[in-house]
This record gives structure tokens, C-alpha cells and sequence, in this order.
């Protein structure tokens, strides 16, 4: 079956391959009966409560814990001191850089962790950090990127030997040389500074564990809420230096994660200790004002672009310039080689020549984190710059922007393309998804009606945006994460009845893995999904990989389960041929049997060949018994899907009220397993543009003080904020995956905040202005002022 | 103290401290969980509930304040006879990804049905607008609610009691 083709339906009506298909976990979801890491509920489990600091930077005088400890409830108090003893009171980051675990020295943001109380139950571990008297010496803060080099800045991580100043890299990638000669002799040159501001994934389940030591067998089982449960077990095992072989991290059902989830937090480690010291399982649940203020934010870049171009638009050269901000720590989760991830793929989808860019990433007194919220290792950055640029040119050229993008987009033909900076796209068909948006649009007539509008006095804007994703990292060679290569493993069983269970190395937090991984299984060997149980999310139960996030499940873990189902039906082949008493060269494979050529009635499927291999069936010499396999994916490279969206957005120039009225997205992600499962996943994203693009920014007063600490101050789109989504696709296979699929988990989020960022200032007819773009900011462009933003600090 | 109230059909009485958050009495005393603890601040409505037929948020509402009303959680929906159609229309719209939002959502939205059934796409965007969802983008969502409000007829038979309000 080839993956264009319709699939059959199963006995319980699911196609047996690819096609909508209704999820198999919203049984229990719509119950109320998942298992979410604050469900899990053990005898005698105590609770955990984290002593935050208040201030950005301080040093840490004193702590006085009695009060605390004579708490009638409270169990134990953890200070960064005990920690000390036990060797953990610091950790290491994902970035080879650590992390202070409960503070010993001095705090480096608000919401540091300064100590853990286990108590009885939640509220009384929460009255005990009132009885906790800590004394603070405060210290000056840097909060703002662009003073963390200046020569009085204070020197946040004095904790480094020899550091004399914030500095945590400066990186290049792209030849300078010939850039510069490019910009010295172009007719065009249009620079751009701007700022992606410090955001948060927020996801609605906060962040938080259940940790059970058993003394006597020395088993530690963590339930916790981690996108990467495999990374996380090595890494308790490298940090606490306890055996591998006895940590069991389960990851229950995780209420989102969008990179939120790809860390060990503080909170995970002192629930660990707190386990250990008191003999009894702990549960650490961070609230909502934890989550935004200390766990993994996403962004805070500070980037100049420079496009060279022909007067008529070619483009020629692109530059840029970018101050990263990671925090008190340096805590991003990316691959080892590419400290600014892979915003190394900042030409997007254009065909320029030649390009350069320079990040330097600075400590600030902020919290750490730096690569979530569904960015793809920073391609999020990446794209909306040179979406940003493409629009900077098309407005000094007083170009049409879909125009400039046609004539500049890679086309066809330059498949697979290698970037300026070295990578290799897979495939594409630019100019095909882009007509496609704008006929879904109706391009040429929203031009008509916006030509109206104006002439009447009112205001609509159409912004596009067209990105290039790298997804499903990566190639072990290239890529890993603290050592660890980004292979997956996938482990699939056929029951003697012709059941089966897949186990897969990452895990799900909504995506429906459940689903789709079955839907493969049976595009593969014809066994119906409902047949067949994928199993995730449990270490002692899964094979090793590195976990969802990156937009990596499909890439990756849906090519080892394709690969894996291919090895089964080979064997079944062999099987097969044992029990029809004919050669495996006589055999033919149809959905779901092999049978011999040219006598079609004589064949044995799949389920047969099962029991048959668990049977009595005499074997060909050196064939085991069963039908079982395994397989470690290691992707030959990442896979690109692209797409093009286009956003129509109302500003009410009386308020600077953005509304968005229609957002078109044409996505080619390759073959869709399950198209309703990916468009729910494109509509995701798409809401995270019109929250990132309108409406949240983590703001710092000039204290360091986090004025977004509550959904009352950071705000999420509502259904209010979000028009009825137009989707459509192209499909362009993936050369290089058994099943070309791309993976489109965070395309949307990459794509969409340009659009609608474009849009308005089309609306406006202004060049720049920053993110978000809240009612009072669009207000104060309307009045001639849209640069001036000294700080991210909303008035 | 001593708080009584009717959760679900049954009464239950239990002993509790008077700053007890609901959403924790209906999660931690009555291992009710599929109502979810969300944000603290009644924004994201992931702890949705009813009580006496309408919906609040119980993670800013006492336990002591429930005290002699009837609450209803999302365990009540499918009392064992059947999905309710605003289930059905979750599930078969894809309204829902990671579920966490989906039990406040889905409170919300039968509530919804009941005071109006038959919502045009306005009026459902406004009456969820107090529960935030982070993965769905919220089109399927809705998308769920008018599936459930064509099909609402042809499901009366199978109406949870007390779901009519």
C-alpha cells in the first residue's frame, strides 16, 4: 500500500493505516479518568513545598529552619547546606553548565529555590516555608540583556572559576568575509533591529513529581512530569550517582508540555531527597505562579537582520546579529553542537547566496531555559526574523510581500538544497504552498478590499509568513544532548493471536501517540489499530530514546516503528514460506498477508504467521521462534516541512484593538498518519502565534521583579482571541524516512506569530514594531512611535 | 469542620479545614481527579465544576461554601449508560489533545447546551472563553460543542439526571 492510497477499514470501522482516525486515549480522558502526574496518589505520601526568593540577586545571610521543623506536620526541612553533604546541592544543566539545586550562596532570580519542606499534606508543607526566616543581602540586577556586558554589570555566576563576566558564548556560523563584500556592493540594504521577547509555554498541567525511594530493594520510581523520561533516568543516575538500573521514571498522562517538560527541575531533585531522607514517597506539584516564574521560559532573543538585495528585490546576502538571554543559568535542551540550536537556519526558505550570523548568550538575573515552547530548537527565532526581514524589503521596495517571497523562495528544482551554513534540506515545493495559501485567502481580493478600506478610513491588514522547519533531531553523529545521541529505540511484539504491543521510546503530552504509532504499525503490516497497543512513557517499559519534543516523535520514533514493523513482516515472510512449504522468493505482500505468486488463494496472514511462529512449526535453520523485533532509529538527517500562512487582521485605530479575522495555514508535513490529528496540532500552534504575537510578554520591573506571575498577568489566547482556523496542505514526502513523514508538531507555532506581526504593520503601514503587540503598544505606533521600547517592562 | 454536601448523587460528609479549596476536597479527600488544578487565579478553568447546576471554579471556591449544594464533576457526565453527546462530540471532533482543560471545558459546555441548545459559533466562543485550552487552538472545540448540540436529540434518552438545568 502505498501511503497515498485510502486504507482500508478495520472490523471496528479505523482505517488500517493512515486516515482520521478517532483517538484511542480520549477514552479515558473524557472521563475524567486520565492519570496525571497530581493524580498519582500513594500510601503514605508526603507533600513538598519549594521556599522561593523573593529577590533577583542576593546573598543568602542566613536560614533559620526550627520553626519550620517544629512544625507538627512537617517532615523534613532541605537546605541548599544538607544538600551540600549529599553532593546536591548543585546540578548539572542540559547545556553542560549547573544549576544551583537549593541555594548555597546567593540567589540569581526571583523564584530561586532556597529550600524544600515535606510535610503531611499540601497546605501544611505551604505554611511551614512561612516559618522559614531567611536573610537576604541584596546585590545589584541585570536583567536586561543589553546592559549584562557593560563594564559595572554585576557578575551573576561569580559561583564559575576566573568569570569576569556574563558572557556564556559567542558563536558564528556562515562565512563573514563574503557577506560583508555582498553588503559592501548591493544596491539594497535594509536592516532591522528586534526583539522575540522572553515568553512561556505555560502549559495547563504545571510541572511536578511523586517520588517513592524503596529502602530495601534501593528501587527509586519517579511518576514526574517529563517529556524525556529516558535522558531524565541517566541523568538521575550522573547526578545523584544512584545505579541506573534501579530508577524507574514514569511519565503518566502529561497535561502539555511544549518543551516546558524536557528539563529536571529543582523541585524533581529536592522531591527525590525528600523521599530518601524520610523513607516515605513525596509529592512536589508546583502552582501556576511557580511555573511562570522559575521553570523553563522560551526566547529573549535580541536580533539585528540586514538583507542585500537588487532594487528589484533579488536577494542577495543576509546578516544578522543576536543577543541571546538565558538566564541566571545557562539550562537550554539542544543539541551539543549548536549552542544557539538551530536558529543556524536562519535563511529560512530563501535562496540567498550568502549569509552570516553572530549570537552571544549572556546570564541575566532572570530564570533559566531558553529552547520551549514549542520552538524547534530556535527555529522559531530564526523564522520570524527573516519573515520580519522579507517584509522590512518588501516595504522600502514598496513591493507586494507575496510578490518578493515568490521570487525568492528556493524552488523545486534546488532539492535536496544545502544552506549557506551547511544544512541540507530534504525536500520542498515552496512556490506550490504559497499559491496555495493565497488562493485559500484570496489573495488578490483581500488586496481589493484592503484598497477599499483604506479609501473609507478603516484599517485591515494581511501579513504573510513562509517558514522552513528542521525536525527530528538528529543524526546521531551530530546531535545529542549531554552525550547522549538522539537515536530512538522501538520494540514491537505480535502476539501468538496476532495482538500487538509497540513499545516506543518517546512519549505523549496530547499529541496521541497512542493513535498514531498503531496507525503505522498498521499501515505496515495491515494489523487493525485497534489490535495493536502502543506502550510509552514508562522506562522499565520502553526501549531508550531521548523523548518528544523538537518535534521529533514522527521523524524519528515513527520512522524506528515503521522500520521495526518491516523486520516483523520479513520474518513473517520467512514463517510463511516454512508453513506454505514454498521459497520466500515465491511470496507476495498484500495489506496484511503474504501469499504465493500467482495463486492468490494460497497465503497466510499475518496473524497466522504469529500463532505459526509461536507454534510448532519446524523453522528454517537459524530462525528463533516468535514474532518479535527491535530496532534503534538513527535519522540520516532531519526532516523539513514548510509551509505558508497568511493572516487578515481589523486594528481599531481608535484603541489599537488587533483583531484577527481569518488566518489561512497550507502546511506540507508529508504524508498525514492521521490528518485530523495533525490538523489539531496545526490549530494548537496557530493559537500560540496570536498569543505570542498579541499578547504575552514575561515582563521585569527594574528590579528583576516578574510582573508575570499569574495568568491574570500573562496572558493566554482565549477562544476570543482566536478566529476559526483555515487549513489546507500540500504533501511533499520526506526522501529519507520509510514512511516520508515530516513531523508538524510545533510548525505552526514556528510560522504563524510573523504573519499576524506582518499584518498588522500593514495594517498600520509602519515598518516595526515589537512584540506583543498589546492594544497599547499598536496604540502608541499608531502615534508615530513604534521603536521606542527602552525595555520589555509593560507601562 | 464538618462539611456535607451532595457530589455527583451522593451525599458525603467529611472533616475538614475551612481555607479547603474545593478543587483539593473534590481531588485529595474524595480522589475525584479528573477535576484539574490549574493556575489558582479562576483563569483557566481546568477546575471547572458545577455547583447547583451552574458552573464555578473551584480552585477559588471553599469547600466549606459548597456545603448543602449539589456539585457535579466530570465523573457524572458518563454515569455508565453511555457518553454524554458533549463527550461524543470531543471525541469525534478531536476536541481535546493532552485532556487536561477538557473535563472544565466540557462543564462548561454542557452547561452551555442546557441553558441554549442550540449555540451558534459566537455564543459558544464567548461561554468558553473562561477556560483556556493550550493545545487545541480551540476550533475543534467548538467544532465538538455544535457536534453535540445537532446530536443532543437523538441522546435525550440516555440524559444523565440533574443534567437538564
Amino acid at each position: 500500500m502505498t501511503v497515498t492510497e485510502e486504507a482500508p477499514l478495520s472490523p471496528a470501522g479505523n482505517p488500517m493505516g493512515f486516515g482520521r482516525m478517532i483517538r484511542k486515549e480520549d477514552a479515558r480522558f473524557l472521563r475524567g479518568q486520565g492519570n496525571y502526574v497530581d493524580d498519582v496518589n500513594l500510601p503514605g505520601m508526603l507533600h513538598g513545598a519549594i521556599l522561593r526568593s523573593p529577590y533577583a540577586h542576593a546573598r543568602i545571610v542566613s536560614i533559620d529552619t526550627s520553626a519550620a521543623e517544629a512544625h507538627p506536620k512537617v517532615k523534613a526541612v532541605i537546605t541548599g547546606k544538607i544538600l551540600e553533604t549529599l553532593k546536591l546541592a548543585w546540578m548539572p544543566t542540559l547545556s553542560y553548565d549547573v544549576q544551583s539545586v537549593l541555594c548555597t550562596d546567593k540567589v540569581r532570580f526571583q523564584g530561586q529555590e532556597v529550600a524544600f519542606v515535606v510535610a503531611e499534606d499540601r497546605y501544611s508543607a505551604r505554611d511551614a516555608l512561612e516559618l522559614i526566616e531567611v536573610e537576604y543581602e541584596p546585590l545589584p540586577t541585570v536583567f536586561d540583556a543589553r546592559h549584562a556586558l557593560d563594564a559595572d554589570a554585576p557578575i551573576i555566576r561569580d559561583d564559575l572559576d576566573g568569570r569576569t563576566d556574563n558572557k556564556i558564548y559567542d558563536w558564528e556560523a556562515g562565512d563573514k568575509a563574503k557577506c560583508d563584500e555582498v553588503f559592501a556592493n548591493a544596491e539594497v540594504v535594509v536592516k532591522q533591529s528586534m526583539i522575540y521577547p522572553r515568553v512561556h509555554p505555560a502549559p495547563l498541567e504545571t510541572c511536578g513529581s511523586v517520588a517513592s525511594m524503596d529502602k530495601v530493594t534501593g528501587q527509586l520510581t519517579v511518576w514526574t512530569t517529563t517529556q524525556a523520561p529516558h535522558a531524565h533516568r541517566t541523568l538521575y543516575a550522573l547526578v545523584a550517582g544512584l545505579p541506573e538500573h534501579k530508577i524507574r521514571i514514569i511519565s503518566p498522562d502529561i497535561g502539555g508540555g511544549f518543551g516546558n517538560k524536557v528539563g529536571i527541575y529543582p523541585g524533581y531533585v529536592c522531591a527525590v531527597v525528600g523521599s530518601i531522607l524520610t523513607g516515605k514517597p513525596v509529592k512536589w506539584m508546583e502552582d501556576r505562579s511557580e511555573n511562570l516564574m522559575s521553570t523553563s521560559f522560551a526566547r529573549d532573543y535580541h536580533m539585528t537582520g540586514e538583507i542585500a538585495a537588487t532594487k528589484d528585490g533579488k536577494m542577495l546576502g543576509l546578516r544578522v546579529d543576536v543577543l541571546a538571554d538565558h538566564g541566571a543559568f545557562n539550562g537550554v535542551a539542544q543539541p551539543t553542537k549548536y549552542p544557539a540550536g538551530f536558529f543556524h537556519l536562519f535563511t529560512g526558505s530563501y535562496d540567498y547566496p550568502v549569509a552570516h550570523c553572530n549570537v552571544r548568550a549572556v546570564y541575566t538575573n532572570k530564570a533559566p531555559g531558553g529552547v520551549a515552547y514549542a520552538c524547534s530548537f530556535r527555529i522559531t527565532e530564526a523564522a520570524f526574523l527573516v519573515e520580519r526581514m522579507v517584509d522590512c524589503l518588501a516595504f522600502e521596495l514598496k513591493m507586494d510581500p507575496a510578490e518578493l517571497r515568490m521570487k525568492n523562495l528556493l524552488r523545486p528544482e534546488q532539492f535536496p538544497y544545502t544552506t549557506p551554513t551547511g544544512w541540507e534540506y530534504d525536500s520542498g515545493d515552496y512556490p506550490r504552498a504559497l499559491k496555495e495559501a493565497m488562493r485559500i485567502a484570496g489573495y488578490d481580493e483581500l488586496r481589493r478590499e484592503q484598497a477599499e478600506k483604506r479609501a473609507a478610513g478603516e484599517t485591515m491588514g494581511i501579513g504573510i509568513s513562509f517558514f522552513t522547519e528542521g525536525v527530528g533531531a538528529g543524526p546521531r553523529k551530530h546531535m545529542d544532548i549531554l552525550g547522549l545521541g538522539m537515536a530512538d529505540g522501538c520494540e514491537l511484539r505480535i502476539h501468538p493471536t496476532g495482538k500487538a504491543q509497540l513499545r516506543i521510546s518517546v512519549q505523549s503530552q496530547g499529541q496521541g501517540h497512542e493513535t498514531t504509532f498503531a496507525q503505522i504499525v498498521s499501515h505496515e503490516l495491515g494489523i487493525p489499530p485497534e489490535d495493536i497497543e502502543v506502550i510509552h512513557g514508562d522506562t522499565d517499559n520502553t526501549p531508550f530514546g531521548l523523548g518528544t519534543y523538537g518535534s521529533r516523535s514522527t521523524p524519528v520514533s515513527g520512522a524506528a516503528a515503521a522500520v521495526v514493523a518491516r523486520r516483523i513482516k520479513d520474518k513473517a515472510k520467512i514463517i510463511a514460506a516454512a508453513a506454505l512449504e514454498c521459497s520466500v522468493d515465491d511470496l507476495e505482500w498484500e495489506h496484511g498477508r503474504w501469499f504465493v505468486k500467482g495463486d492468490h488463494d494460497k497465503g497466510q496472514t499475518i496473524q497466522e504467521s504469529a500463532f505459526a511462529a509461536h507454534g510448532t512449526l519446524e523453522l528454517p535453520e537459524g530462525v528463533e521462534g516468535h514474532l518479535d523485533a527491535s530496532v534503534v532509529y538513527d535519522p540520516p538527517n532531519l526532516t523539513y516541512p514548510f509551509g505558508a500562512y497568511i493572516a487578515v487582521v481589523d486594528v481599531d485605530m481608535g484603541t489599537g484593538h488587533v483583531k484577527v479575522r481569518r488566518f489561512i495555514a497550507v502546511d506540507d508535513c508529508g504524508p498525514r498518519i492521521n490528518p485530523m490529528i495533525v490538523e489539531g496540532q496545526v490549530h494548537g500552534g496557530l493559537a500560540d502565534g496570536v498569543g505570542m504575537a498579541l499578547m504575552e510578554v514575561m515582563a521585569f520591573d527594574e528590579n528583576g521583579n516578574h510582573l508575570g506571575g499569574s495568568f491574570m498577568d500573562y496572558l493566554l489566547p482565549t477562544s476570543m482571541e482566536c478566529p476559526s482556523w483555515e487549513l489546507g496542505e500540500t504533501v511533499t514526502p520526506s526522501p529519507h524516512h520509510p514512511i516520508g513523514a515530516k513531523g508538524v508538531g510545533e510548525s505552526a507555532t514556528v510560522g504563524s506569530p510573523a504573519a499576524i506581526v506582518n499584518a498588522v504593520l500593514d495594517a498600520l503601514q509602519i515598518r516595526h514594531a515589537e512584540m506583543p503587540l498589546t492594544p497599547a503598544v499598536v496604540w502608541r505606533a499608531i502615534q508615530g512611535n513604534p521603536l521606542d521600547r527602552p525595555d520589555l517592562a509593560i507601562e | 469542620m464538618d462539611v456535607t454536601m451532595n457530589v455527583n448523587g451522593d451525599e458525603v460528609t467529611r472533616d475538614v479545614e475551612p481555607r479547603l479549596l474545593l478543587v483539593h476536597f473534590l481531588r485529595d479527600e474524595l480522589r475525584l481527579t479528573g477535576t484539574h488544578w490549574g493556575c489558582d487565579t479562576s483563569n483557566c478553568g481546568a477546575c471547572t465544576v458545577w455547583i447547583d447546576q451552574q458552573p464555578v471554579k473551584s480552585c477559588t471556591t471553599l469547600a466549606v461554601m459548597a456545603g448543602g449544594h449539589d456539585v457535579r464533576t466530570v465523573e457524572d457526565l458518563d454515569p455508565g449508560t453511555g457518553l454524554d453527546p458533549v463527550q461524543e462530540g470531543f471525541m469525534l471532533e478531536h476536541g481535546l489533545q493532552c485532556g487536561f482543560c477538557t473535563p472544565g471545558m466540557m462543564m462548561t459546555a454542557r452547561w452551555l447546551l442546557d441553558k441554549n441548545p442550540d449555540p451558534d459559533e459566537a455564543t459558544i466562543r464567548e461561554c468558553i472563553s473562561g477556560n483556556i485550552c493550550r493545545c487545541t487552538g480551540y476550533e475543534n472545540i467548538v467544532r465538538a460543542v455544535r457536534w453535540a448540540a445537532n446530536h443532543e436529540a437523538d441522546a435525550t434518552a440516555n440524559q444523565p439526571e440533574g443534567a437538564s438545568a
